[in-house]
């Protein structure tokens, strides 16, 4: 069955090349360590995410992927790394965008100032064009001044994908960005990701072997106890895949099945 | 409409019930007067009792203001500063266990016969709670919005502490200090009046203390009710205000 692409997610694939890009770049991470307890979750972990490209990180839950990125987004207070840099040596500190599994939208603000909030803290002036130009790329033009509880929960997620957009950072985080959401909004959300992230170093975390496989450029998995990283693979073809491709499901339930064992 | 009714019928079989215990017992009116004799007292003696209401409004209404000032900034600077949180916040709690009441005659003393002393009772019943709800409010942000804020304040000029608070924590506190504001208003006419039992000449306190003394007893309930209705306008009328400018605050009993 094909996807059906809606007209909003057709107009973003020409929209998408115009909007301009912070340079990205590429993170190494060596020697990562997490223990809770006294028991380590991981420990001497390498990390390498290829710059202007999407990188999946895959694992089941408890393996601290979520721990891992939060260590290179600066808000792990648990985990370490002995070297933590990025590709063009300057600190990998405000130049990062995140994007959490829940929207983390502000209740009282409408999503317009919601998607613009990181220009708002920092002091700057806040660019209302590129702000709208954003918010109808995702398909919430309409929606500028709706409060967040008037949204649908897929509607917020694309409002935090704005959001998270209108940072135009060097580097974007995503720690399970769709897994809230039903089926088929997370298939709409995962192309619309796809099409807006192109060109952007992007590190996503997820368990699903699918999202994993339609959107990552470089698969990494994560699993064990402690936790140890397998050997990267790059599915043929770029990202998004198509959901009815029947290879991608023979290889995600191969992963589904070897994360199990 | 309907919740109007109904508190007009609560209130109708309460007066209607108080009739009764008035015409069973026989109870003499300078013990216990019947809602009509303090009708008739309360349309008699309006002139005098609005006089007097008129000043204990403006005590309740400039403690509430001044209380919550200074509870609000109390708050913002306890959340702000460590060291202030840990040694003062001990005190604050501390302070609680003076009975407020125990101050107001040394509050007359200082502060003299008027308005000031009633102000400041009025503010000081209030201010713990304002404090209390507040700073509660702002130490109970959710996470997730402050990782969010911190991954965009990272690495530029200050480390946003003050961006944060000004833009997540405070607002996000808002329907806790909503909820201390409301405890405000139920409990300023107590400063109010308790200020103006110990020593004043003009309040619906004073009025009630004088009509006691001379047995009139009448006019003590008919200031007391005029009181009560105060207390319940100022009550609802900050609730109306604080709901209409947190419309954002989910109300989860609203349908039930």
């Amino acid at each position: 069955m094909p996807v059906h692409k809606t007209p909003e997610i057709a107009d973003i694939a020409i929209t998408a090349s115009r909007e301009r890009l912070a340079p990205p770049i590429g993170i190494e991470l060596r020697g990562g360590s997490l223990a809770y307890g006294g028991k380590p979750v991981f420990e001497g972990l390498d990390l390498d995410i290829t710059a202007g490209r999407t990188t999946c990180l895959l694992g089941p839950s408890g393996v601290g992927k979520s721990s891992l990125l939060r260590l290179i987004a600066g808000i792990s207070p648990e985990a370490s790394a002995q070297r933590l840099a990025a590709s063009d040596g300057e600190p990998i500190a405000g130049r990062l965008a995140f994007m959490d599994q829940r929207d983390l939208l502000l209740p009282w603000l409408g999503v317009l100032d919601n998607i613009t909030l990181g220009a708002r803290l920092r002091g700057e002036t806040i660019d209302r064009q590129r702000a709208e130009s954003l918010l109808h790329k995702v398909g919430l033009g309409a929606e500028a001044d709706t409060l967040p509880a008037a949204l649908s929960g897929g509607m917020r997620q694309r409002a935090a994908l704005a959001r998270t957009l209108m940072e135009d950072r060097a580097l974007v985080l995503m720690d399970e960005p769709f897994s809230a959401l039903d089926a088929l909004t997370r298939l709409r959300l995962q192309d619309l990701a796809a099409q807006l992230l192109v060109g952007r170093t992007t590190l996503l975390v997820t368990h699903d072997p699918v999202e994993a496989l339609r959107l990552g450029h470089r698969i990494l998995v994560l699993r064990g106890d402690p936790a140890r990283m397998g050997v990267p693979f790059e599915p043929a073809g770029p990202p998004p895949r198509p959901a009815d491709d029947p290879a991608l499901h023979g290889l995600a339930a191969q992963i589904l099945l070897d994360l199990a064992g | 409409m309907q919740t109007t009714w109904r508190a007009l019928i609560s209130f109708a079989v309460l007066l209607t019930g108080w009739q009764v215990l008035v015409w069973v017992t026989g109870v003499e009116p300078y013990i216990l007067p019947g809602p009509w004799l303090v009708l008739q007292s309360l349309a008699g003696h309006l002139d005098l009792i609005a006089k007097h209401a008129a000043v204990t409004l403006l005590e309740i209404i400039l403690g509430l203001i001044f209380g919550s000032a200074m509870g609000v900034l109390s708050a913002i600077s306890l959340s702000w500063f460590p060291g202030v949180r840990r040694w003062l916040l001990p005190l604050l709690v501390v302070t609680q266990a003076i009975p407020v009441f125990a101050l107001a005659p040394v509050l007359v003393l200082w502060l003299g016969y008027g308005l000031a002393s009633k102000v400041m009772m009025a503010s000081l019943i209030i201010f713990f709670p304002v404090t209390a709800a507040f700073l509660d409010g702002l130490r109970r942000t959710e996470p997730g919005w402050l990782d969010l804020a911190r991954t965009m304040t990272a690495g530029g000029h200050g480390s946003g502490r003050w961006a944060i608070l000004r833009h997540i924590r405070i607002p996000a506190a808002l329907p806790a200090l909503a909820s201390g504001l409301r405890v405000a208003a139920s409990v300023a006419p107590i400063g109010a009046v308790v200020g103006e039992w110990v020593g004043s000449s003009a309040g619906l306190g004073y009025l009630m203390l004088h009509a006691n003394g001379r047995m009139q007893i009448d006019l003590l309930f008919a200031a007391l009710f005029v009181l009560a209705a105060m207390a319940v306008a100022i009550y609802f009328t900050l609730d109306w205000l604080l709901r209409r400018l947190l419309p954002w605050q989910s109300d989860t009993l609203a349908n039930e």
